[in-house]
């Protein structure tokens, strides 16, 4: 679909890991038990009031600025008014046309290349209730009726809106690991997509590149996983992309992702086109953060993973591939610096997380903080390795062992023999060994075969079933065989 | 201007069921109002800044502590109606 | 003879403390009191007579044992049903609340039940604070103890015939556009509404929140400022609230007027103002000059639009204020609706009154899309002006007085079926809401039929001290003595 060009847009919703909630101080806490979380300002009851929490907004400006974008000198929150039961006042308090964070950009990398993406805005919400649809076919328009349960309702949750800049499903996936990386660098949210601290909404649209006209654009709910967000959007770009070729009209819709059948289903159309009735909440004072208040933040940002990644480029040496995968994860990357600072060799050690460890990790289904492999394990079989206590092969059953069972390196050596013979005078015993059960290939060598010796190792290592250091092994074998 | 109102677009967005009467009564009733409150129209300049607030302020935070909240019990004390410790409403047929 | 409940509180706060009587001793006068009128003046949602002889015993018994007590201690109070009360039943006068238990105490009530305050019981309003005569009620009107066929104004009207008629000392009302002091100019008692935010909003149900004005209705200019000390100060609940100290505003309420510049705002007693209105206020004019007040005519040029902008304001915060009663979480609950839109728009439907209705309907319709500039926006850029034109009257004048209402109280009905007349009761006292202003009504005089006047006096922000200081004088100089015929007549 080389001459068509997609059109993307991704609002995420972030959750905030604050104490309390946004307007109240109900504890902000996932799991509880339905409706424990609440107090009379969260339920919506007549006559309270909402009270803005300083360190939600905080939060949200420590975001806008990783995002580069502009801090507001002066900020509002809005009343959002819609009717649903998940909204116990009914209105959402949100921000509208004066938001804390305008503009700014996420720098995302796609196939070595870079690209920037710009953002339209960073604002600051409250969440709503939880709704449980009380359905026996499971689908929410044959529910009987519903339930609710407002712990949720006032977590803080900032809405991170890009402009319609990414190009492709591809982009759209790297676009999200880099905001979940920035965000997590930043320590402002757990961002769980599974938990529903980190969501996000998809706008797409497809058009011819020739024509100078806007596509139809559609929105897409439902999407949970980064991985759905780009099945989505892959299903969604090549059905307008049809539907532009068989020349049929596309409407501006909202569409839902169904995850088990791949395919994109058009919502039950509004009634009528929403009317929000935006206006100034008036139980709430404008934000005016001067000079002094935004350069705290600055200073409190941490470093954030497109610094990282440099940073393990130019101190590390790490290839630039090598520094996105263990540098963008604020997890990997300090995974990553454990392992570096107990001595081990910094290039090595990403081989060994990018490749055998990140192996490892999709096959078992966990994540690394879940995993009993610690820093300790990779830096130990770094160092045997690079001793040539155990060989590369050594090395990589070692690690497997010790991600299944945790246990300490050296154990695992010693259980296993993996230790490789080095001492001359217990490989010159196999060595002559291997001479005496294969004169063939022996009188081959020595007729100036070179290509032979491999064969000659091989043999060596089967017989000591790997434990023999093989550099060793082939200095030995040549000098009784030339002798 | 003479005002029309679309009184059941109006009262559909407000989710209030009205009677007939009360819909032609109001009908004729807000736009007597309206009429009245566009006076606001002949005075109001466009460089004169709107006020949302009698008393300016800004900056007006709470720390982020813990407050005491209410029981499930207490929580669900004036519900009309409640299953597993959650408020129960009729089936929600409008997706927004 | 003066009985227990017809007195002051700050007399009152003296007898308790000289052993002349005590708290439960004035419980019990004011329940007789409602006993023998309130059946007629019908000021009660719900009357806590339980609760009030409770709450005074524990004050004899604090008392006795020589314990320190706030002034307010002891005084039977009304709170206006639209106050947050924890377990006692809170309805706005409205069948939605009908059946609302709030989990909580307002920051109002809390304070001064912190201090040893008594609650007599929850007064009668306007439906969510919407109306100028209490007939908007949904359970029943009011009626003025100085001639039960006239209304007691409103939307307080339940608290000022309460103070009125000797069923409480003093009562706290709400002012949103002259809620407070409209009732208590038509029911002969003193209305104070104070600056915008210098009182809590915690608790109190919200009509429209940039406007809604925590209030007191008391006998005398003293008790205003009692009351007022008691519960006025910034609430970390109230993100509105002034950051003001607590204080105690009956300092320097004696200093007299002399030298007092006074604004007479000349256009509100000209056409349209009742003969008797007129005439009382030119009479409180000129009192005041002879107290040594300096008068000068002052004009609010953009005040005209002041009603205009209200009506437009108002309904839009209450139409997004009013959205949570959906049947959801509390309140009525429409029987047998098979979605939640139905359950929402028959629930509300049933539950909301004719005016409140009315209001949500102007409110959605002035914020939905395309008319939110033509009029809340325009609506808050007069707002901008008439703050302008007040900030330029104070800088020549320390205080406006106007009349608090044009008419005196008007007959049952009257203007039920006519809502602009209704509104217009309120030209006089919304400006003072939409500017944030400390205003205050105190009794006059009284017109030929025998109603009360009542004077309005206006002050800069955050001056509530010379708003009382002035009232003070006027009220101490007037020394208007007259009794509603009903008190007269209980008291035999
Ligand atoms: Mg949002
Ligand atoms: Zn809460």
């Amino acid at each position: 679909m080389s001459d068509y060009e997609t059109v993307i847009g991704l609002e995420c919703h972030v959750e905030l890991s604050t104490r309390t909630k946004m307007f109240c101080g109900s504890p902000n806490e996932f799991g509880a038990e339905p409706n424990t979380n609440v107090c009379p300002v969260c339920l919506g009851h007549p006559g309270t009031l909402p009270a803005a929490n300083r360190q939600a907004i905080d939060h949200t400006m420590k975001i806008a600025l990783a995002l580069d974008s502009q801090i507001a000198p002066r900020s509002l929150f809005h009343r959002k008014n819609y009717f649903y039961p998940d909204m116990p006042k009914n209105y959402q308090i949100s921000q509208y046309d004066l938001p804390i964070g305008t503009g700014g950009h996420l720098d995302i990398e796609v196939d070595g290349e870079t690209r920037r993406i710009g953002m339209n805005r960073v604002h600051l919400e409250e969440d709503t209730g939880k709704t449980f649809h009380a359905s026996a076919t499971g689908r929410i328009a044959e529910a009987e009726y519903a339930l609710e349960d407002y712990n949720r309702a006032g977590v803080p949750l900032v809405e991170v809106v890009s402009e319609p800049e990414i190009r492709s499903p591809e982009e759209a996936r790297a676009y999200l690991i880099e905001l979940k990386a920035l965000l997590e660098s930043l320590g402002v949210s757990d961002v769980r997509m599974e938990e529903g601290s980190f969501r996000c909404d998809a706008n797409i649209s497809v058009r011819p590149i020739e024509s100078g006209e806007l596509g139809v654009k559609v929105e897409i709910k439902n999407l949970n996983s980064i991985r759905s967000v780009e099945r989505a959007l892959r299903y969604e770009a090549e059905r307008q992309r049809a539907a532009v070729e068989a020349r049929e009209a596309l409407v501006q819709e909202t569409r839902h992702w169904d995850e088990g059948k791949g395919v994109t289903l058009p919502l039950r159309s509004k009634e009528y086109a929403f009317d929000y009735r935006y206006f100034p909440e008036p139980d709430l004072a404008p934000i005016e953060p001067d000079a002094e208040w935004i350069e705290r933040l600055k200073a409190e940002l941490p470093e954030l993973p497109a610094a990282r990644r440099q940073r393990f480029v130019l101190v590390h040496e790490l290839e630039p591939t090598a520094a996105r995968l263990v540098g963008t994860d604020k997890e990997w990357a300090g995974f990553f610096e454990e392992v570096v600072g107990l001595g081990a060799d910094p290039r090595t050690v990403a081989n060994w997380m990018v490749g055998d460890l990140t192996a490892l990790l999709r096959e078992a289904k966990v994540s690394l903080s879940e995993a009993t492999v610690k820093p300790r394990h990779i830096a130990d079989i770094v160092r045997l390795v690079e001793d040539g206590t155990i060989s590369t092969a050594g090395g990589k059953q070692v690690l497997a062992e010790a991600f299944a069972s945790g246990k300490a390196v050296e154990a695992i050596v010693e259980a296993k023999g993996l230790a490789q013979i080095s001492d001359e005078s217990a490989l010159l015993a196999v060595v002559e060994e291997v001479i005496a059960e294969n004169p063939g290939p022996v009188e081959q060598f020595r007729a100036g075969k070179e290509g032979v010796i491999g064969f000659l190792v091989g043999a060596l290592m089967k017989k000591t079933r790997g434990a023999a250091n093989p550099q060793e092994a082939q200095r030995l074998l040549r000098e009784r065989l030339s002798g | 201007m003479p005002v029309e109102i679309d009184v059941d677009h109006v009262a559909r967005l407000a989710r209030l069921a009205l009677t007939d009467e009360e819909r032609e009564r109001f009908r004729a009733q807000l736009r007597v109002i309206l009429e009245h409150a566009e006076r606001v129209r002949e005075v109001a300049a466009e460089d004169v800044q709107p006020t949302s607030h009698p008393i300016p302020m800004q900056n007006v935070f709470r720390e982020d502590e813990p407050e005491p909240t209410l029981s499930q019990d207490e929580a669900l004390a004036g519900a009309p109606e409640a299953e597993k410790g959650q408020f129960k409403v009729p089936r929600i047929v409008e997706m927004e | 003879m003066a009985e227990l409940c017809d007195l002051t509180g700050h007399e009152l706060a003296r007898m308790f403390r000289a052993g002349e009587a005590t708290a439960l001793d004035t419980v019990e006068s004011c329940l007789r009191r409602i006993e023998a009128v309130e059946q007629r003046v019908k000021a009660f949602l719900v009357v806590t007579a339980d609760l009030a002889r409770a709450q005074a015993g524990e004050v004899d018994k604090r008392l006795a044992a020589g314990g320190e007590l706030p002034p307010i201690a002891g005084v039977p109070l009304g709170l206006k049903d639209v106050l947050c009360t924890r377990g006692v039943t809170t309805t706005c006068g409205s069948k939605i609340l009908h059946n609302y238990v709030p989990p909580y105490d307002c920051t109002p009530w809390a304070r001064l039940a912190a201090g040893g305050s008594v609650l007599i019981g929850k007064t009668n309003c306007d439906e969510f604070a919407m109306g100028s005569s209490t007939e908007n009620s949904a359970f029943f009107p009011t009626r003025n103890p100085w001639d039960l066929e006239t209304v007691p104004g409103g939307s307080s009207g339940g608290s000022a015939a309460a103070v009125a008629a000797g069923e409480v000392v003093w009562a706290l009302g709400t002012d949103t556009g002259g809620s407070v002091r409209q009732p208590a100019a038509l029911s002969g008692v003193v209305g104070f509404k104070p600056t915008y935010g210098l009182n809590s909003r915690y608790g109190l149900i919200a009509f429209a929140s940039s406007l809604d004005t925590v209030a007191t209705l008391t006998r005398d200019v003293r008790d205003s400022a009692v009351l007022l000390s008691a519960i006025a100060g910034h609430d970390p609940k109230d993100s509105t609230s002034v950051q003001e100290p607590p204080r105690d505003y009956t300092e320097g309420l004696d200093a007299g007027v002399r030298g007092l510049k006074v604004g007479v705002v000349r256009d509100w007693l000209g056409e349209g103002v009742q003969v008797g209105v007129r005439a009382s206020v030119e009479a409180a004019v000129e009192r005041l000059a002879g107290l040594g007040a300096e008068i000068d005519d002052v004009a609010l040029p953009h005040a005209d639009y002041a009603l205009s902008a209200y009506y437009l304001i108002a309904p839009a915060e209450c139409s997004s204020n009013l959205a949570r009663y959906d049947g959801v979480r509390y309140g009525h609950r429409a029987e047998g609706t098979r979605d939640v839109v139905e359950l929402n728009m028959r629930t509300r439907g049933e539950g909301f009154g004719q005016e409140v209705k009315r209001r949500i309907m102007l409110g959605t319709y002035s914020l939905s899309a395309g008319y939110y500039e033509a009029y809340y926006g325009q609506a808050q850029k007069v707002r901008t002006l008439v703050i302008r034109d007040f900030e330029a009257a104070f800088e020549r004048f320390d205080i406006l007085l106007a009349p608090t209402s044009p008419t005196t109280a008007f007959r049952l009905g009257e203007k039920a079926e006519d809502p602009l007349a209704m509104y217009l009761s309120d030209i006089f006292t919304i400006p003072a809401n939409l500017s944030g202003t400390p205003a205050i009504s105190v009794p006059c005089g009284l017109d030929d039929a025998g109603l009360p006047v009542g004077l309005q006096l206006i002050g800069k922000v955050l001056d509530e001290r010379t708003v009382l200081r002035a009232a003070y004088a006027f009220e101490q100089d007037l020394s208007l003595e007259a009794t509603p015929p009903l008190v007269a007549e209980a008291t035999g």
